[in-house]
């Protein structure tokens, strides 16, 4: 569904790399996490999907077609894309910002109309809030209204970049289960930047970790969990079983 | 009522629909052009510097200054498509103060709307890209409408500076509540200017409330409230535009004068004389002094009366002093041969610059003439006009005199008068026809090496109107007719600080002074 052929993106007139030589293939209906340190490409590597940024060298193919040959706009429309900044558009109800790509494509209303309660329901949000303004909502519900806007018009694949990162861990988890069960129900192809470990085991199929703006490991979840050669790969994937070893000790430490 | 009230009051509906007329044209005008260079700069380092530059160094010219400038460039545009295209246009009056206006208001609105454009966050502009938005549909559905509220805010800034620099419009020949301004600053009559302020200032406030209630309109997504605001002003342009114009009636004579008070008054003269003989008159007063002849001889005023010794310095850039007779016949020669322009004849008493003192103190001095005055110049401080120290007659006054003073000071002629019966100068260069010279006995200094040359005030009919009979005869009985002491006290009438008249009421008194029928 999506491929990068030899991506090469240098920033400051070449003076750094954010991506060298990235080659890497995600299949129909897979659910890939990003994961690295900040710095390592993985935002990078994700906006060149939908055109957010233009690589050096190299070549990006969308559903088979090179991503150069249509215009970065049309593209977009059918890429959905949800970010930490979720970025509502102030000016416009809930209801017009679900309801924005569609409108761009230029369905008619009525079909508008139905698609944009359609996802409000599928975000699990009131439908009393699609006449509301962006500012009237938490930042929960606003992701909630991103991931629907992003959804809108049908799109076969969802990028997300930390897509929950500004959200406190309850918020966090729940909206994290629902993508999951979005990326089923809905049979996207989804690429998610995350900086967050346990969120990309559990929720992703596979896991590509990048460092210095190269993927140095790439792999289904269970097999990255039980080893691999690259040491700081292993620790970064230990983290969460250390994490929860600690806290199983700090509970059985209290136990009667 | 105040008969000064009153007759403010009576020039309101004019003054104050051009006033509008031009603010409008001006913002609506501004904004035209603001809002492609907004766009066109919005995301380009390389086009925004230099166009806020720009706007921010035009908004340093002196706002006097940058209307004075447009009218010789209009009238050298205007020269040339009439010899392109055998067509010109008014380069008097309303398209250089349009002009002027509109480049003021251009930064306001240009620097409100980059900034605000430049401060959306950049995850909504992040997200406009993301949803798959063309350029124009992020500036039209996201750009634009976000920054509309700060855009405003820009608009009522220029506004309120349009509708304030607007009553500058007056010496560029453009009717507007600066009308009362300059006029009444000339006739000390401070009923007007304050009115002519009042009025400026109160149609600022209307207006900048009004684009208030629109910014608000926009900023609260209540369109109502915007839609009302833009009603309530296109009402009032509506209004002001269905005012009818004296200035534009067709095949009309159209008089000018400068901007003081014996202008004005023999300016209504020669108004009354040709609507007495049946044809209607437009005045434009108050215009700068050497704008007025070259207006003349661009044939957008077709008459008004100058000053030999003005004429004969300014325009025909000579520094020797002949006689009279001989500056005349010259003068008559060469505007004609040079300019096309008729000077019809000599009123009969001159306006001429002459030194005078405070009676006792030329007393106390014994100065009774400017060799005299050379003496005793070192301890005295000389007042004058704004034009007199650039003028040859004060270079050849110095020369030829060997004057020097201790401090030279510059004023606007009423208050010339008013320094010297104040004591803060001792001398000033006085206006001979002036009738508070003969009110405060003012000593005129004489000047026995007749440097100073004559300034015989003098009829002059623009190219077109060289062989108009309705001017030469309506005018014909007003040559030689004028002696000094009626214009004396013609001025006085005017100038005077009580029982004041205005300039139409002082011309009436004069045509009965001297017979007219």
């Amino acid at each position: 569904m999506i491929s990068l052929r030899a991506v090469t993106k240098t920033f400051g007139g070449g003076a750094s790399y954010a991506l060298q030589d990235v080659s890497f293939d995600v299949a129909a209906q897979t659910f890939v996490a990003v994961v690295g340190d900040s710095g390592s490409g993985k935002t990078t590597l994700l906006k060149t999907i939908n055109r957010l940024i233009e690589p050096d060298t190299g070549e990006v193919f969308v559903a088979g077609e090179p991503a150069r040959t249509s215009p970065a706009h049309s593209l977009r429309r059918h890429i959905g894309y949800v970010f930490q900044g979720i970025g509502l558009f102030p000016h416009m109800s809930i209801a017009e910002n679900i309801g924005i790509t569609p409108r761009l494509i230029g369905w008619p209303e009525p079909v508008i109309r139905a698609r944009v309660e359609e996802l409000i329901d599928l975000v699990s949000l009131p439908r009393a809030f699609l006449t509301r303004l962006p500012a009237e909502l938490s930042g929960g519900q606003r992701q909630r209204v991103g991931i629907a806007r992003a959804l809108a018009a049908r799109p076969g694949i969802l990028l997300m970049d930390e897509p929950f990162g500004a959200l406190d861990p309850v918020t966090r988890d729940a909206l994290g289960a629902e993508c999951r069960r979005l990326h089923e129900t809905m049979r996207l192809t989804t690429v998610m930047v995350t900086h967050d470990i346990l969120e990309a085991v559990l929720l992703a199929d596979r896991i590509v970790v990048m460092r210095q703006g190269r993927i140095v490991a790439d792999g289904e979840p269970h097999s990255l969990l039980t080893g691999h050669p690259d040491p700081a790969v292993s620790m970064l994937m230990d983290m969460p079983r250390r994490q929860a070893a600690r806290v199983r000790a700090l509970l059985e430490e209290r136990a009667p | 009522m105040n008969s000064r009230l009153h007759s403010a009051l009576r020039m309101l509906p004019q003054y104050l629909s051009q006033h509008v007329l031009l603010s409008a044209a001006a913002l609506a005008l501004g904004i035209a052009v603001s809002l492609p260079l907004l766009i066109a700069a919005r995301h380009s380092a390389r086009v925004r510097w230099p166009v806020l530059a720009a706007a921010s160094l035009i908004q340093t010219v002196p706002s006097i200054a940058l209307l004075a400038l447009f009218y010789p460039l209009l009238l050298g545009l205007s020269a040339l498509t009439q010899r392109l295209f055998g067509w010109r246009f008014a380069a008097l009056g309303f398209l250089p103060s349009l002009l002027a206006l509109t480049l003021y208001s251009i930064l306001p609105i240009l620097r409100n709307g980059i900034t605000a454009i430049l401060n959306l966050d950049p995850a909504i502009m992040q997200a406009a890209r993301g949803v798959g938005m063309t350029s124009r549909q992020r500036l039209l559905r996201v750009e634009l409408p976000l920054a509309a509220p700060m855009l405003m805010a820009g608009v009522r800034t220029s506004a309120v500076w349009v509708i304030g620099t607007a009553t500058l419009a007056t010496p560029v020949g453009q009717t507007s509540l600066g009308n009362y301004i300059f006029t009444g600053l000339q006739m000390e009559d401070w009923i007007w200017v304050v009115f002519g302020c009042g009025v400026a200032v109160a149609l600022a406030l209307v207006t900048d409330q009004l684009l208030a209630l629109i910014e608000l309109g926009l900023a609260r997504r209540r369109p109502v409230l915007a839609w009302l605001g833009v009603c309530v002003l296109l009402a009032g342009v509506a209004t002001a535009a269905a005012v009818p114009l004296r200035a534009v009636q067709r095949g009309g004579y159209v008089v000018g004068a400068k901007n003081f008070s014996e202008q004005y008054i023999l300016a209504s003269l020669i108004a009354q004389r040709i609507r007495a003989a049946g044809h209607p008159v437009t005045e434009r007063t108050g215009l700068g002094s050497s704008l007025a002849f070259q207006a003349l001889a661009a044939n957008e005023l077709d008459v008004y009366v100058d000053y030999s010794g003005t004429l004969w310095n300014d325009v025909l850039h000579r520094n020797s002093t002949p006689s009279r007779a001989v500056m005349l016949r010259e003068l008559t020669r060469t505007l004609r041969e040079r300019y096309g322009v008729t000077l019809l004849g000599a009123l009969g008493y001159e306006n001429a610059y002459v030194l005078a003192m405070r009676p006792g103190e030329a007393k106390a001095l014994g100065v009774r003439t400017i060799a005299d005055l050379a003496r005793v110049a070192p301890r005295l401080r000389l007042g004058a006009d704004l034009e007199f120290f650039a003028r040859p007659t004060w270079r050849d006054l110095r020369h030829r005199y060997g004057l020097h003073f201790r401090t030279l000071r510059q004023f606007e002629p009423t208050f010339m008068y008013s320094a010297l019966m104040s004591r803060e100068v001792d001398v000033i260069a006085a206006f001979s026809s002036d009738g508070r010279i003969a009110a405060d006995h003012l000593v005129v200094l004489k000047d026995p090496l007749h440097v100073i040359p004559p300034y015989d005030a003098v009829i002059l009919l623009a190219p077109r109107r060289a062989q108009d009979p309705v001017l030469r005869a309506a005018l014909a009985p007003l040559i030689g007719a004028i002696p000094v002491g009626l214009m004396r006290r013609a001025n006085y009438l005017v100038d005077r600080p009580h029982a004041k008249r205005s300039a139409r009421q002082a011309a009436q008194w004069l045509a009965r002074a001297i017979h007219l029928p």
